[in-house]
């Protein structure tokens, strides 16, 4: 059983929630408690259909405005795949929220409203999702049944949005467009008759034959120390052992590896998964490494394989998705944090603004206001050791902290 | 080794990687511990993220005194076989000092209650991170929780205004007062935590397996009646039935479910067929459509 990760996006009543709601109605996946609490608010609401985004919205002030305004994250299964879906908020001023859903991602849902077809918001969205690497997007164009499920409206949308992807700069996406009706049902988890003339698949279809593609893509490995276990016990008197997970690739007893910033070499001893030794451990695993020597190593530090070493630098350039109401300033100071290493950073310069519908660059740009994309460079107070964000996604991307209010305020991807 | 192969492998590797941020990240942690499955499982994953040391925070259980006695006998059994330390703070005691006040009714529960001692032990000890056992499929305001939640310190949960939080960076920088609850198991569903429960053999309290029991039906629910807590009217007949507990949270709000589940595999295989979700036995999420992000609101878990 593997499990696939869904980001989804639209506009606001796009029907997202709808159609999260429909797929879980039509793979039986609501259960009798749930089921009837959507019927009896549907009818005390005097609506005519059963409103599946009840289902979905889980907060009082979303089920007010019938919006979406935060991450969700709902859990089907069918007979092949478990499905992690992180439905996420359309609405312009919550699209770091967006981000941060579609950032554990494997595949992604953009959805169109057939009678609006592309608009400035589906630009936006595709552009995060293009930024962020996603692998696999379909491009649900929604509320057919309200354009009678026109061919003409499907393929004018179809090309619109084609236009869009030849200005993309991941071009390896893939991108299917799928006719669908939340509403009624058409194209969800069943194949409709209503519109014969397309020929693909159901949009639940389509995703159960999607690969699990490992969106920690395999690169070269990167071990970030978290926490350094010293049990200082009888049975464990010399015990040392450095707790993490593996990104990128596997990890071996025996390979000669490197501590970085120390640039110490040493063998790996053991390799430790709770009681049990192994030879090898794979990427996302989270593991306790023995080094051959006795040397000093602590939270923060990085181990890697010898002659496969990051980029080690003081300052760095990436694209940045800048999430806060307060603006990032050039000369601004945060916390940069690089997985689980903390250092402090100060803006270096605001390259130029990157206009996320693809009308172009702003190089004029001083700050950065909420929802912002731009090209920034940092500059830090003490090295980290990264690669770019096309080669490693976990080691090539990173957060930044506000360190008055402690919030996370950006994410960034390394150029 | 653990290959990237199950998906309850990769559930694993998550929480083993968010409790030992919370260890590195925070002062004092501690695991609020119920003695349900959930929080036996946060102990399982706790000692294997630090193994071979101690695992490095105490135990918290929040007892309501309405507790199922299997489950408090079971609480300190594990406690003493794993080593752990365990603090108990007690929903009576806060009710002597009139800082809350018991419901009366026949839906009186102390569920409610569990959130001024449970605050007011944080204060005491000055926890800056409480690991819990919440689940987003769970409940649909537990659905927009995320792994690292910050509350002020008043313990409440601003929805509208949480950190955003992206791949696996876990930002835990708070300000002196605030605290975080931790959710490292947020992306299992009830059937993970039964599959992992039973792929690593874990014990569980009695009472999730079918036994039999004296009952009595209210809102076409199963309640215990073995239990004073449970009120019951003289016009609400006391019957046997073989029954198991999906959750057991306190017994004045936790119904039972007719069940012959006698194992793990039993079990996992009825939920596997269930159509009831877990919280459909929670009594007190039904008060309300908000019910549970009220509470949330409030400091509950």
């Amino acid at each position: 059983m593997e499990v696939l990760k869904i980001a989804t996006a639209g506009s606001v009543d796009d029907g997202k929630s709808t159609l999260i709601g429909r797929i879980l109605y039509d793979t039986k996946s609501l259960t009798t408690d749930k089921l009837e609490a959507i019927e009896k608010t549907s009818k005390q609401r005097g609506y005519d259909y059963l409103d599946f985004s009840l289902a979905t919205d889980g907060l009082v002030a979303e089920r007010e405005q019938g919006i979406t305004i935060d991450v969700a994250h709902i859990y089907f299964s069918t007979k092949k795949k478990s499905y992690i879906i992180a439905d996420t908020p359309g609405h312009v001023e919550y699209t770091r929220n967006m981000v941060t859903g579609a950032s554990t991602s494997q595949a992604s849902i953009i959805l169109i409203d057939a009678r609006k077809g592309v608009i400035e918001q589906t630009n936006r969205h595709f552009f995060i999702n293009n930024l962020l690497r996603i692998k696999d997007v379909v491009v649900a164009i929604n509320k057919m049944d309200l354009v009678d499920y026109s061919e003409e409206t499907y393929n004018k949308i179809k090309a619109d949005f084609s236009e869009l992807m030849s200005k993309r700069d991941y071009q390896d996406q893939k991108i299917t467009f799928i006719p669908v009706s939340a509403l009624k049902g058409d194209n969800v988890v069943n194949k409709t008759d209503k519109m014969p003339w397309y020929k693909g698949q159901a949009l639940l279809e389509h995703l159960e034959q999607l690969d699990k593609a490992d969106i920690f893509n395999v690169g070269t490995p990167r071990f970030p120390v978290q926490y350094v276990i010293r049990p200082k016990t009888e049975d464990f008197h010399d015990f040392r052992g450095y707790a993490g997970k593996v990104y990128g690739g596997n990890l071996s007893v025996g390979d000669d590896i490197m501590v970085l910033p120390s640039k110490t070499r040493s063998k790996i001893k053991d390799i430790f998964f709770y009681d049990e030794k192994y030879e090898t451990a794979s990427r996302r695993s989270s593991v306790t490494i023995t080094l051959e020597n006795d040397i000093n190593v602590s939270r923060g530090d990085m181990i890697v394989k010898e002659g496969d070493l990051p980029t080690i630098d003081k300052q760095f350039t990436a694209n940045v998705c800048w999430m806060d109401s307060e603006n990032l300033t050039v000369g601004g100071k945060y916390v940069v944090q690089h997985g689980i290493n903390k250092v402090l950073a100060k803006v270096d310069k605001i390259n130029h603004k990157i206009h996320p519908d693809y009308s172009g660059i702003d190089s004029e740009a001083t700050s950065l206001g909420v929802n912002d994309i731009a090209s920034v460079s940092f500059k830090l107070n003490k090295p980290i050791f990264y690669d770019q964000f096309k080669n490693h996604r976990t080691n090539g991307s990173f957060i930044l902290i506000d360190p008055q209010s402690n919030n996370t305020v950006g994410v960034g991807f390394i150029q | 080794m653990n290959k990237d192969t199950s998906h309850i492998n990769s559930l694993e590797n998550e929480a083993i990687y968010i409790m030992r941020e919370v260890a590195a990240q925070f002062e004092k942690p501690v695991l609020l511990f119920s003695g349900g499955k959930d929080s036996i499982t946060l102990v399982r994953l706790a000692v294997k993220a630090f193994y071979p040391a101690k695992v490095p925070f105490p135990l918290m259980h929040i007892d309501t005194g309405h507790n199922f006695p299997e489950t408090i006998e079971f609480r300190d059994r594990l406690c003493k076989e794993l080593g752990l330390e365990l603090i108990v703070r007690n929903v009576q005691d806060s009710i002597d000092e009139g800082k809350v006040k018991e419901e009366s009714g026949r839906y009186a529960s102390r569920n409610m209650l569990q959130t001024t001692t449970l605050l007011d032990a944080i204060e005491e000890f000055k926890f800056d991170a409480c690991i819990g056992g919440a689940r987003r499929d769970e409940e649909k305001a537990r659905a927009k929780e995320r792994i690292f939640s910050v509350r002020d310190d008043f313990g409440q949960w601003d929805e509208k205004n949480q950190r955003p939080e992206l791949f696996d960076m876990l930002n835990g920088d708070i300000e002196h007062g605030q605290n975080v609850r931790v959710f490292p198991i947020s992306n299992w569903t009830e059937l993970d935590v039964w599959s992992y429960i039973e792929r690593e053999n874990i014990e569980i309290p009695s009472i999730y397996f079918a036994h039999k029991r004296k009952v009595f039906l209210r809102d076409g629910m199963i309640w215990s009646a073995e239990d004073e807590v449970v009120y019951r009217d003289d016009n609400e007949e006391v019957i046997e039935e073989m029954v198991r507990f999906r959750t057991v949270g306190d017994m004045s709000c936790t119904a039972a479910v007719l069940s012959d589940a006698s194992t793990i595999s039993k079990v996992v295989e009825e939920i596997r067929d269930s159509t009831i979700s877990e919280r459909g036995a929670r009594i007190d999420d039904k008060r309300s459509e908000a019910a549970m992000e009220k509470r949330k609101q409030q400091g509950y878990f």
